[in-house]
């Protein structure tokens, strides 16, 4: 099964664990990556006013897909996700921006690729059933929590990968790993996402109530597909520990560090060692490799 | 904050181009209060969403453009997505912060940043950042 993929500047840089963690899980579950060429930023956060010059970048990479002949984009960035899937949006709906925007990047792209995530790619092309099928170390005994966040779920009817207030596609895909998933009331709450920037004690607190949230429920670590989200709850736990008093640290993995353990890969390259949180002492409590029969 | 309030103050270029800019049509809102209880950041605003909303609808769009709730907003849309009347409040402060940058109002000084931040950040928070918090 071949797929055309969009990694995105933070997964070839401050993420290259979830990249790495992706690439080699998905080869294992029989998926080619093709990589498309001389991408692009997808500009990172999706214009809320009609500015077309924004949005040149995310559409230029699905340019670049339609070239390859490819149907489908994989975005495995929650972020390049929500902006490339909108923009495309944009392409195939509205005519007069569709023709304003190829005339600005001299293309002729009409929104047909279909922009997919890491989650509905599984589900659709796999199927749950058989990746359950596929785990070899399944992660008995794991209470995580999946952490959706916005761009997975906003807005809704432009996303659509699943019921923005009660969503459970991600929840199935950490049972069919064999994971125990964990419902709790903060899972599609914002992070604080670009306030990391311009207001940090804001997305602290935010992440906060998040990470505490989960804790309650009986979570042993948090599972995200979105850099930002993965810095902004993990990287200042070790100052949530000292400014809220009984703050205990929570692990946060990526989606595809926990599907690569589940599928018994060398977690060599996945990144475990630039989380603030070490997440190793949870993983080192899945049963070891089961051997095939 | 003291208010004068007159018809004309309907009439105002700068409420026109807010809703330019952001296609929200204000009077639609009837101040349910929704999209201020489901933000993640009303606990740092000096005003709540829809009170900024409120502040538009008055005409008041100069108050609106220096409130500091404005660039409080991380664009999560929990407030699109839960709004009854179907108004993006987002946009709203998206179309605020656009032209407060344009009247030189500044939020985030990009070279004030401390290195340490510099070097761990994720590169999607710096473009999407100032993007929104910036000019």
């Amino acid at each position: 099964m071949e797929i055309a993929y969009f990694p995105g500047c933070t997964l070839s840089t401050k993420a290259k664990g979830l990249d790495r963690s992706a690439r080699d899980s998905l080869q294992a579950l029989g998926f080619t990556l093709r990589e498309i060429p001389e991408w692009n930023c997808c500009g990172a956060s999706f214009p809320l006013t009609n500015d077309d010059l924004r949005l040149a970048g995310a559409v230029r990479n699905l340019v670049r897909a339609a070239e390859m002949g490819q149907e489908e984009l994989l975005a495995l960035c929650s972020t390049c996700y929500n902006v490339t899937k909108r923009a495309n949006r944009v392409m195939r709906e509205d005519t007069t921006r569709r023709e304003r925007i190829n005339t600005f990047i001299e293309a002729q792209y009409d929104g047909h690729v279909r922009v997919v995530h890491l989650l509905d790619l599984l589900r659709d092309r796999l199927g749950f059933e058989e990746l359950r099928q596929r785990v070899t170390r399944p992660l008995e005994g794991l209470r995580l929590a999946a952490y959706y966040g916005c761009f997975l779920l906003r807005p809704a009817d432009e996303i659509a990968l699943d019921d923005p207030e009660t969503p459970h596609l991600f929840e199935d895909f950490l049972a069919a790993l064999g994971a125990e998933p964990v419902f709790y009331p903060h899972r599609g709450e914002c992070c604080g996402s670009y306030l990391a920037v311009g207001a940090p004690e804001v997305a602290l607190d935010a992440s906060y109530r998040i990470l505490q949230a989960a804790r309650r429920s009986g979570a042993d670590a948090l599972v995200t597909s979105c850099p930002l989200c993965h810095y902004n709850l993990d990287h200042p736990q070790r100052e949530m520990a000292t400014r809220y008093p009984g703050f205990r640290p929570l692990p946060v993995l990526y989606i595809t560090q926990v599907l690569g353990v589940a599928l018994g890969l060398d977690p060599e390259g996945f990144g475990f060692e630039r989380h603030a949180v070490d997440p190793l002492p949870l993983l080192a409590r899945v049963p070891e490799k089961v051997s095939a029969l | 904050m003291r208010l004068v309030l007159n018809p004309s103050v309907l009439q105002n270029e700068l409420l026109r181009r807010v809703e330019e800019l952001s296609g929200q049509d204000v009077m639609a809102c009837y101040q349910c209060g929704n999209c201020s209880a489901g933000c993640p950041a009303s606990g740092a605003m000096d005003l709540l969403p829809n009170q900024i909303v409120r502040l538009l609808q008055l005409g008041c769009a100069e108050e609106a453009l220096h409130a500091r709730a404005i660039w409080y907003c991380a664009a999560c849309l929990s407030c699109e997505a839960r709004c009854p009347k179907g108004i993006d409040v987002a946009r709203l402060t998206e179309a605020l912060r656009t032209l407060a940058l344009e009247h030189g109002i500044r939020h985030i000084a990009i070279e004030e940043l401390p290195p340490e931040v510099l070097a761990e950040m994720p590169q999607q928070a710096f473009v999407g950042g100032f993007r929104k918090y910036s000019a």
